[in-house]
């Protein structure tokens, strides 16, 4: 049982080696923390803008996504959305933005555990991060089809407006407006903790796998054939 | 972990924590200064210094001879064209006469920008057309009778410290003694208040510094209290008076309870001004007519006119106004017709009143920014008179009286009041101020602007001889009021000044017999004797008698209601708006209450069902919180007629005493599908009425 728990860890780092290999085994370890807290940091930040461009909103009309929440002129786009049978955005990805901070600190959590596992299966705990960036993007893509492939069809204007997919990056439109959508800061955050994450990787297999394979060639000879 | 090591890790986790907290606050605040960044689109173009090409020099000569235009009148239009998206610098409230409403227009575009009803109801705006419970309709009563116009004269804007906060604005109805309340942040009149001692005023609105009372000063002397004397006893019965309406700044209403007035002599009180710094606790109303003549042409009697000029001086009334305040506070003051009235007997009793010789048949008085002088303009002496607070008080202290008047008011002696006399031109009427220490005095019979040095502190100020005419500017024609940028506060600010014309004769094409009046823009923006019109303004909606100009940027308008469901008549959330979800139509014996949600572009409910004779309470609240989306509701056959702008709520009461089909619509072009912004009233008819009878008849 210990043997598996040490497999499943891997080999705790010999006092001496840790003095004399300081940057060695730092490494990892900083990359791994610095990434858990852009995790961490980006809940507070936007992870997707959507501008709306038309005559009669001069200032335009603005759409923030955060992990949890919706801001800006949500109401109003709401509003017009109505008359093309769209349903109200705030319906949209109500489990994920209701269960994201849970998550992201989850994600945070299984970052951190990963400085403590010293074998192959720290990818695994850092797995969620890694892939978070990619999910989030599909999600949206996902949400956004959903919603323009769903129209009322006895909505006022549903006979000149098609279902459609808005634009999840780049520029887009429908009737008069032009879009506008882009990744935000928050976003960003969490694609720097991924790349950071498999940055760490490498540094984390530099210094492990020599001491999980001694570990290993060790057990093997503890036990008999 | 020796105790150094456990210091250590302490420390280094209380410097993770600030780290990471200082990350977080560096983020957010990007990632918000981010988001206002990317908000801060549209607006004005940029605008990069010019240099014209011969070209364009050629083109614009072009335009120019075309249109039979000459440099200045480049220069003119250059100075006041504001290019679409451009906002003006400051705006000006003008009264609109007798329209009853307050024009705003932008300065210097001088455009429209829109009206406040006030005293009239308007329909745009949905004034006075919301039924039986009609704030608009109720406050317009006078003893019970409706008196739906008004003849808005003086408009005030709300002081702090002698200068425009921009928080509120004050306006006077000369035709019914009334006073309104007009709250700036929406544009909507608030208040009116009907003053019960007189019939008629006219120095309505002016503002003490800080905006703790509004002076409103009589005119046509009554007898005080709405009392009936023949005028063979004008002397004996007949009163003016001058009201002070204590302001309750935080309600955004005149304090009534507070309020008191003082009892004057039946001399035609007419403009007034607050002092201010030097002269802060004073105020200062003119007079005419001190010769108390009571007309009588049809006996052969002279007319006012002449009866009423015939003395050389009329008074200036000198009043202690925070003496008053004491006086009226310690219980003095005497009610007629339920309002506290300081008599005149105490008045000279506690030295509240005093009286000074001013030219005659003057109108305004008008105290200089530093609050050390007063000017008066007689409009039948061709001189401005300027009087020193200090020799004022000089003068009382030192009991320097040239006598008394028949009332026992003491009348200060003339000389030693006086600080200079300016000859101006015929007909000086009004004075106003600007910020190189000259004064602006219109002159009514010379059709002109006249510009003058102020003495004294200002001296240092222009390069001119102290209290001197500079130089007249024709204006067309018979200017009354004037109006200089914040020219009648502690800090005016120049640049532009407003000649309010009576006539405007041949200025614009002909409009039949009745005429727009003329508002004229002077820049007063350079010194010395250059003090050119820039622009000719039609005003076709009443006859505008004063108006006060205040920088845009004091103003903190809103540009939607702070929530949905806003009552606006008490400027707070109101309990009654019913929410989204909540649309419908409840019964309670013959009493409907209708909860209404109005949207682009849809009303909830669309049908609404009653009796005939039933009481319909509905209630109406815009959901749009989004800039300009303004909806309208209108009752075709029930004069309902509402402004529904975005967040507002509405609650109206009628009886449904007619028994038919009403569409009920949006009267706001709100949207493309607008039209389809409606629904259908049903009034079922009585059993046996005449409106069940007519299809069987048919």
């Amino acid at each position: 049982m210990a043997s598996f728990l040490e497999q499943l860890i891997g080999p705790r780092v010999p006092v001496d080696d840790l003095r004399t290999h300081r940057f060695r085994y730092a490494t990892p370890t900083v990359i791994f923390m610095l990434a858990r807290v852009l995790l961490l940091v980006s809940i507070f930040l936007p992870y997707w803008h959507m501008e709306l461009e038309a005559p009669q909103y001069p200032d335009g009309l603005y759409l923030t996504a955060y992990v949890n929440r919706l801001t800006e002129d949500v109401k109003e786009i709401d509003g017009l959305n109505h008359y093309i049978g769209m349903r109200p955005l705030g319906e949209a990805a109500a489990f994920e933005r209701a269960s994201s901070i849970w998550m992201m600190i989850a994600m945070f959590l299984l970052v951190e555990g990963a400085v403590f596992v010293h074998s192959k299966w720290a990818v695994l705990l850092a797995a969620p991060a890694i892939g978070f960036p990619v999910v989030f993007l599909a999600d949206l893509y996902y949400w956004m089809a959903k919603f323009g492939n769903n129209l009322d069809p006895h909505a006022p204007l549903s006979a000149s407006v098609k279902p459609f997919t808005p634009t999840v990056i780049g520029e887009g439109g429908i009737g008069q407006f032009k879009t506008f959508a882009e990744m935000g800061l928050g976003y960003w955050f969490a694609v720097a903790c991924a790349v950071l994450t498999i940055v760490g990787f490498y540094f984390h297999r530099r210094a492990y796998k020599p001491l999980y394979e001694a570990m290993a060639a060790k057990l093997k000879e503890a036990q008999p054939a | 972990m020796t105790p150094i090591h456990q210091f250590r890790t302490g420390i280094t986790a209380l410097l993770a924590l600030v780290g990471m907290g200082a990350v977080l606050e560096f983020t957010t605040s990007t990632a918000v200064a981010q988001q206002e960044g990317r908000r801060r689109r549209g607006g004005a173009a940029e605008t990069a210094p010019i240099e014209m090409t011969p070209d364009q020099i050629a083109r614009l000569t072009k335009v120019a001879n075309d249109r039979k235009l000459n440099v200045d009148d480049l220069l003119a239009a250059a100075k006041t064209y504001t290019p679409s998206g451009r906002h003006d610098e400051f705006v000006l409230f003008s009264s609109g006469g007798q329209s009853g409403q307050v024009f705003a227009i932008g300065v210097p575009s001088m455009r429209l920008l829109r009206s406040i009803a006030v005293f009239t109801p308007e329909s745009w705006q949905g004034y006075g057309f919301s039924g039986l419970d009609d704030p608009v309709q109720e406050r317009l009563k006078i003893n019970g009778k409706s008196v739906p116009w008004g003849d808005t004269h003086h408009p005030a804007l709300s002081e702090s410290r002698g200068e425009y906060d921009g928080q509120f604005l004050f306006i006077g109805d000369k035709a019914n003694a009334r006073l309104a309340v007009i709250d700036l942040r929406d544009w909507e009149t608030k208040q009116v208040v009907k003053n019960p001692l007189t019939v008629s005023d006219h120095g309505a609105a002016f503002v003490t510094p800080d905006t703790t009372y509004v002076i409103e000063g009589g005119q046509y002397a009554t007898v005080l209290g709405y009392g009936y004397a023949p005028p063979e006893e004008y002397k004996k019965s007949y009163r003016g008076m001058v009201t002070m309406w204590k302001f309750d700044r935080e309600n955004g209403r005149i304090d009534i309870d507070n309020s008191f007035a003082l009892e004057l002599p039946p001399y035609w009180q007419d403009l007034a001004d607050a002092g201010k710094f030097a002269s802060d606790g004073w105020f200062f109303v003119n007079s005419f007519n001190v010769e108390m003549a009571t007309g009588g042409v049809q006996k052969g009697d002279p007319p006012f006119e002449a009866g009423a000029s015939k003395r050389d001086m009329d008074f200036l009334h000198i009043v202690d106004w925070k003496k008053a305040e004491a006086v009226f506070k310690s219980g003095k003051a005497k009610k007629i017709n339920g309002f506290p009235v300081i008599m005149l007997d105490t008045s000279v009793a506690e030295g509240v009143l005093y009286f000074a010789p001013e030219p005659k048949s003057p109108h305004g008085v008008d105290v200089t920014p530093n609050g050390q002088y007063m000017v008066v303009a007689g409009k039948l002496d061709p001189h401005v008179t300027v009087y020193s607070i200090e020799k004022v008080k000089k003068a009382i202290a030192d009991k320097k009286f040239s006598g008394k008047d028949d009332y026992g008011v003491p009348i200060l002696d003339f000389d030693a009041v006086k600080e200079a006399q300016v000859e101006l031109g015929l007909g000086p009427l009004h004075t106003q101020f600007d910020d190189k220490g000259y004064a602006y005095t219109s002159l009514f019979l010379d059709s002109a602007v006249a510009r003058w040095t102020l003495g004294g502190e200002y001296e240092k100020m222009h390069a001119e001889q102290p209290w001197k005419l500079v130089t007249k500017t024709p204006v067309q024609y018979n200017i009354g009021h004037l109006c200089a940028a914040e020219g009648d506060t502690a800090k005016p600010a120049g640049k532009y000044l407003i000649a309010m014309n009576k006539w405007s004769v041949d200025r614009f094409l002909t409009t039949g017999p009745l005429l727009p009046q003329n508002f004229q823009l002077v820049d007063i923006g350079a010194p010395g004797t250059t003090m050119p019109v820039l622009y000719d303004m039609p005003i076709g909606v009443g006859e505008p008698h004063y108006c006060q100009m205040i920088n845009v940027d004091k103003l903190k308008s809103w540009k939607v209601y702070p929530e949905v469901g806003w009552n606006s008549h008490t400027q707070s959330l109101d309990p009654r708006a019913p929410k989204k979800g909540q649309e419908g139509v409840v019964r309670e014996g013959n009493k409907v209450t209708v909860n209404m949600v109005a949207i682009r572009s849809h009303f909830a409910p669309e049908h609404v069902m009653v009796n005939e004779g039933d009481e319909v309470v509905w209630r109406i609240v815009s959901t749009e919180t989004t800039v300009d989306a303004t909806h309208g509701f209108c009752i075709g056959g029930y004069n309902i007629n509402l402004s529904l702008e975005p967040g507002k709520f509405i609650e109206v009461r009628f009886i449904a005493d007619k028994a038919g089909t009403y569409p009920y619509y949006c009267t706001e072009f709100c949207s493309a599908l607008h039209l389809e912004m409606m629904g259908y009233f049903h009034v079922k008819p009585k059993a046996g009425s005449a409106a069940e009878e007519k299809p069987t008849k048919q």
